[in-house]
């Protein structure tokens, strides 16, 4: 102890205090959080000032408020005499619900063109490379636009709408879709659905540790369909077939039955899922292409045919790069849903940040709220993606 | 008798294997499913292209001002002719507009010497164009000092873009740089406050942003501080950007190996120097692709400014549309014009990316 302690004083001189890392370290910090204080604390002060002086009122007391403006789209019940709380969760509802179609179309449409784009066929190449290279380079907010006032304010009107096969109808005021109305006794469907999916699950696991354990495969794709549609419709036959199809129909000027898709979420819809797609399309074609030729060769070495070698080999190799990817595309796209505002969809930005700010003029909350509601999302989204991305992750012994 | 041994001529490979009908067999109708879509495809853009084309360039109207002379039925490219000037310069006035064009050539001029200078005099060359050029530009295009004013909102058209996409990259990347630092420092505090500052503007919608900088900022300054509606778009990109570049460049940074650290601390480098002098020349260079990538995102979406009521090129095709004189639907035209300009700029740059990636590709893993 006594030796090393003198060595120590001897051989190196000591820094001084100020020059210590740790020292340092600790000064460089408070300096940052006194200048950050300094900046919040003025921003705060000079934002209460103004908003004094201008009259705006703070707090979130505006929430229970009447509205007084109507809502294009909603998916729950809405009036204009309904609080400005409730703008908030129709405009979320709609902003969910344009993303949520928009991911499955994307998602879809995206590893079509990227497993096109590294097809045998050069024509298919071709025509895919050129898909990509086309709406990956054309700003979105332009797509939306083209989509919304260039080709769907075009079509026909109600009295000459475009049919297919008399129950799908497109006008220039969207498209009518027939509806699945459910009668009484339609419940026990829904149970067999749930019971279905969790037999599948089930049954996913037991075939697994039967393969672990004996080697013996089991069809489990095949099994698992069969039951989540077999039970749904052999209960829905049973309990009498307790639904009907409600096709919609020309009444004076507008269409009566069925569902009617607003224009603005069509061409929403469409622009995001396109411009998505594309990007996919590069990620998917990246993935495939990480996966080593020698793997692919190997696996033909052992004999499995074609569709095995993809099902064991490239696919789950391919989606170990393709899904941190896939989970940012998601989320840009859920973002770039706020264009929505540009043509008039009613999405959380529109409704809120928009019509309701216009109103209650409240800049900071609603600002605030909005930002967070578009943060938590994506937060959510990303932690599924990871626990999937983790699911699927190599194993390394 | 003449013994020595004269090989006949190799025959050519069958005409089965080579030429035009063995690549179309190999690769259009190699099975039934790719003669199907071979089939299909072609179809359609035998369909569709001819008619295309027609309407763009065969019966398009080329001559003319107004869109009475739109006669014949193709595009009246007339339309965007008379509105060339709005869409490129806004309303910038006519007889100035030299100024804009100055500093747009400076711009090209600054941008290509990289590629064409010497080696050893690109990067001092960089670096004072990078904190001259802003200041000329910003003097060509405001005026000042012995040049007629023009204030910002007469600023406008495809220049704007360009423009917001240019000073957004160049400010967004100092406050990126000290951003990615940040999350990778050793002091829990600085690391917490770029952490939340990367991930808050990276998880909102821009439009959310630009709806702050336009309804929030003016609340935050003192009362007196007017800050027009172009500088308030241009903070809130500049925001929204750097959190993007702060990932693109740590991406950068976690690819230099650890043992470049290690060996400027062993020769006794400090911190910043260690940062400025090893590991920051490494990580930008091999994080450019992936900054021009980002670039050609932001790019794009300075169209987005139109929500707040700044007249770029995208608002200004709108206006026009709406005009008294050109009603008559021109929609396509103007939307095919304006996806054609973007178009040729993003790809241009994507390649540029692509390219300087396999230049710089010179490896930096230790396999």
């Amino acid at each position: 102890m006594q030796t090393n302690k003198s060595k120590n004083s001897s051989a190196t001189p000591k820094a001084a205090f100020y020059n210590r890392a740790e020292v340092r370290s600790v000064i460089f910090q408070v300096i940052v959080f006194l200048g950050l204080a300094y900046f919040f604390y003025t921003i705060y002060n000079n934002t209460m000032t103004n908003m004094e002086a201008r009259g705006i009122r703070t707090g979130f007391g505006f929430m229970s408020q009447p509205a007084g403006f109507d809502i294009l789209l909603s998916l729950i019940p809405f009036e204009a005499t309904d609080s400005y709380g409730r703008t908030f969760f129709v405009g979320l509802l709609n902003t969910l619900l344009v993303s949520a179609i928009s991911i499955v179309f994307a998602t879809l449409l995206g590893f079509l063109v990227g497993v096109s784009r590294l097809s045998s066929n050069w024509l298919v190449a071709k025509v895919a490379t050129v898909f990509v290279e086309t709406f990956r380079n054309i700003p979105l907010l332009l797509q939306i636009f083209f989509w919304y006032f260039a080709v769907l304010a075009t079509l026909p009107g109600v009295r000459d709408s475009i049919s297919v096969a008399d129950s799908i109808f497109v006008n220039v005021r969207g498209l009518s879709v027939p509806k699945i109305v459910w009668s009484d006794g339609a419940s026990i469907v829904f149970y067999a659905l749930l019971a279905a999916i969790a037999g599948a699950f089930f049954l996913s696991r037991w075939a697994r540790k039967r393969q672990e354990n004996t080697g013996q495969p089991f069809p489990t794709l095949w099994a698992t369909l069969g039951l989540i549609i077999g039970l749904p419709l052999l209960t829905f036959l049973i309990a009498g077939s307790p639904a009907s199809v409600e096709v919609p129909k020309l009444e004076g000027f507008g269409f009566k039955g069925g569902m009617t898709l607003i224009p603005e979420l069509v061409a929403l819809t469409v622009a995001l899922s396109v411009y998505t797609a594309a990007f996919i399309a590069e990620a998917v074609r990246a993935g495939v292409q990480s996966v080593s030729h020698g793997q692919v060769e190997a696996a033909a070495a052992l004999g499995l045919p074609h569709a095995k070698v993809l099902r064991f080999v490239t696919i789950p190799q391919a989606l170990r790069v393709i899904v941190p990817p896939l989970n940012s595309q998601y989320q840009n796209l859920i973002k770039n849903s706020s264009l929505a505002m540009a043509i008039g969809y009613p999405d959380l930005v529109a409704v809120f940040m928009g019509s309701t700010l216009n109103q209650v003029g409240q800049a900071v909350e609603i600002v605030f709220m909005t930002m967070m509601v578009y943060l938590l999302i994506n937060l959510t989204l990303s932690m599924f993606m990871n626990w999937y991305n983790a699911r699927i992750k190599l194993v390394e012994r | 008798m003449d013994n020595t041994f004269t090989p006949i001529e190799a025959r050519k490979p069958p005409s089965s294997a080579i030429g035009p009908i063995a690549w179309m067999k190999e690769s259009l109708f190699s099975s039934p499913v790719n003669t199907l879509l071979t089939v299909f495809f072609a179809y359609i853009i035998i369909r569709f292209i001819p008619p295309v084309l027609d309407w763009a360039f065969i019966s398009a109207n080329w001559v003319g001002t107004t869109q009475d002379e739109c006669t014949k039925s193709g595009a009246c490219w007339i339309f965007i002719k008379q509105w060339s000037g709005q869409l490129l310069y806004g309303s910038y006035p006519e007889e100035l507009r030299w100024r804009v064009n100055l500093a747009l050539i400076g711009l090209v001029a600054v941008v290509v010497m990289q590629f064409f200078l010497p080696q050893h005099l690109r990067r001092r060359v960089g670096w004072v164009s990078l904190l001259v050029y802003p200041l000329i530009s910003i003097w060509l295009m405001y005026g000042g000092l012995g040049l007629e004013t023009v204030s910002t909102d007469k600023w406008g058209g495809f220049s704007l873009n360009i423009l917001l996409a240019f000073a957004g990259i160049l400010m967004s990347l100092p406050i990126g740089i000290i951003w990615a630092l940040g999350r990778q420092s050793q002091m829990p505090f600085v690391k917490v406050v770029c952490i939340s500052s990367i991930e808050l503007f990276r998880g909102v919608p821009l439009i959310t942003i630009l709806f702050m900088g336009s309804v929030m900022l003016p609340l935050f300054f003192p009362a007196g501080v007017q800050l027009d509606k172009l500088m308030r778009a241009f903070i809130a990109i500049t925001l929204f950007q750097s959190a993007y570049m702060a990932e693109v460049i740590r991406g950068g940074l976690q690819a230099i190996p650890k043992g470049q650290v290690e060996a400027a601390n062993s020769l006794g480098l400090g911190y910043w120097k260690t940062m400025r002098l090893i590991v920051l020349p490494q990580a930008l260079k091999i994080s450019i692709p992936n900054i021009v990538n980002t670039f050609i995102a932001l790019f794009k979406d300075t169209t987005l400014v139109l929500i707040i009521g700044l007249f770029e090129i995208l608002s200004t095709i709108q206006a026009a549309l709406q005009n008294s004189n050109w009603l008559g639907g021109h929609h396509i035209e103007g939307y095919v014009f304006v996806a054609f300009v973007f178009w040729v700029f993003c790809y241009t740059m994507s390649r540029i990316s692509v390219h300087i990636e396999q230049k710089l590709n010179t490896g930096h893993s230790r396999s």
